[in-house]
């Protein structure tokens, strides 16, 4: 009597478990689901912002490093500039003096230089040293307008782009790289010049910069779009 | 003349509403963020930085045949990414109600294994070693299920302040730094989860090897086993 009663004991424990099974295999959610998920990450966002003014990444005082950094680039050969003296950065939008900034312009400002941890949303992080002009300093330039609460970053690798909010774009430790492991910035790793901020992963930090804009419209992103957190903060 | 089949003992209240609820959802949230978890990793699988070597012990270091397609959820990063961190707060959620309920209804007396204990759960494991014949006495848990019930909400709370660690490394550093870093606590993330789906598997067994009855109980809040709670002397 009692073994039958095992039997069905195990039955009924393996039924409700085999949907589960089968609901795995790599499913997304489908349709109905994303835009819980997009709702839930937009409010995760909003705390990311609430605690974002409070912190700083800890920088690596001995300035030594680990791992190793990986190129990365979505256009299908690594993105070079045919005429590199001719490249600009141009930045405007809501701004009161709309600027373009060429190479000297940007090598003759003050920069800041920090050995610290990068993180890639896959899960691995690596500590390297960066420097460039800080973010705040271009803010300070151009002046933008009291509406303006979002940033677009623009690249000349492919269709890739991402928006940011102000916030984090005037964050102290976010700059527009030209070095990178205390030399000039190779195209390997988003030469002549890309944003380094160690607030954000990786897929928000915009490589082989055109152009900057500052827009009180949400702009999306290139991996945003794609379902990536859009905040994408640390 | 056989002796008649034995009266089934009365049925005893044994799990409440709030129990069993919280109990099965997250059973269901906890197989969700396993599943999206494994998503998440295989985009990386391995630990350490960067092109770097982390000599520590992975069954599953190698690419993403690391960890088979049937168990993962998400189907890439940014799919399970999104249902980790949306199963992530009911799974919290349903966690806290439960460790409050303990604490304010007083079943945690049932649950909570202390030094007292240790001699219990000793005789307990020698009975499982087969070094005794009788099952010694017990009340509604005895001594070894209670480590191993004591155990998993530390280990869910483990798994849960790594995950956080992992999640914000910057806004909550100080979190990150008490796991030893974020390369650490992402390690930690993992043994704290292969360790509970060892208790898991365990404790499935356990139900229909010493106790099918138990599973009943967790289901209606019944309990017609044949372990006779002995009210505590």
């Amino acid at each position: 009597m009692s073994r039958i009663i095992h039997r069905r004991e195990f039955l009924r424990i393996t039924a409700p478990v085999i949907p589960l099974g089968l609901a795995a295999c790599g499913w997304d959610g489908g349709k109905r689901l994303q835009p819980l998920f997009d709702k839930v990450i937009d409010a995760n966002n909003r705390a990311g912002e609430r605690l974002l003014a409070i912190r700083h990444a800890e920088v690596n005082p001995l300035q030594l490093e680990h791992g190793q950094m990986p190129a990365y680039f979505i256009s299908e050969g690594m993105p070079l500039l045919k005429d590199p003296a001719a490249w600009r950065l141009e930045v405007g939008g809501l701004v009161r003096k709309p600027t373009q900034f060429t190479p000297e312009m940007l090598a003759a400002l003050p920069h800041l230089n920090y050995s610290i941890t990068h993180h890639c949303v896959e899960g691995w992080s690596v500590v390297k040293r960066w420097g460039g002009v800080p973010f705040t300093m271009i803010g300070a330039l151009v002046e933008p307008k009291p509406e303006a609460k979002y940033v677009q970053f623009d690249s000349f690798d492919s269709d890739y782009m991402n928006g940011w909010d102000i916030e984090s774009a005037m964050h102290p430790q976010t700059i527009l790289a030209d070095s990178f492991e205390g030399k000039p910035i190779t195209p390997a790793h988003g030469a002549p010049l890309r944003l380094y901020s160690p607030i954000k992963l990786g897929y928000k930090l915009t490589k082989y910069l055109t152009r900057v804009t500052f827009t009180d419209k949400k702009p999306g992103g290139y991996w945003e779009d794609r379902g990536y957190p859009w905040f994408g903060g640390l | 003349m056989d002796a008649p089949s034995p009266q089934p003992p009365a049925a005893v209240v044994r799990h409440g509403p709030l129990v069993r609820i919280t109990h099965w959802l997250n059973a269901v949230f906890l197989a969700g963020m396993i599943g999206s978890g494994l998503q998440i990793y295989t985009a990386y699988a391995h630990f350490g930085y960067h092109g770097e070597t982390f000599n520590v012990p992975n069954p599953i270091d190698g690419s993403r045949m690391a960890v088979p397609h049937a168990i993962k959820l998400g189907g890439w990063l940014a799919g399970g990414l999104r249902w980790h961190f949306t199963l992530a707060w009911p799974f919290v959620l349903t966690g806290l109600a439960y460790v409050l309920f303990l604490l304010f209804s007083g079943e945690w007396r049932a649950l909570l294994f202390r030094p007292s204990d240790v001699p219990g759960a000793w005789q307990m494991t020698r009975y499982y070693l087969r070094l005794r014949k009788d099952h010694p006495p017990q009340g509604k848990h005895n001594p070894l299920q209670k480590s191993a019930y004591t155990f998993a909400i530390v280990l869910a709370v483990l798994s849960i302040l790594s995950g956080f660690a992992i999640a914000k490394p910057v806004q909550l550093g100080f979190l990150t730094d008490l796991f030893g870093g974020y390369e650490w606590a992402r390690y930690w993330h993992m043994v704290a989860v292969w360790t509970f789906t060892a208790f898991i598997i365990a404790h499935v067994v356990m139900v229909f090897v010493a106790d099918p009855g138990s599973f009943r109980a967790i289901i209606t809040g019944r309990y017609r086993g044949k372990f006779v709670e002995r009210p505590r002397a």
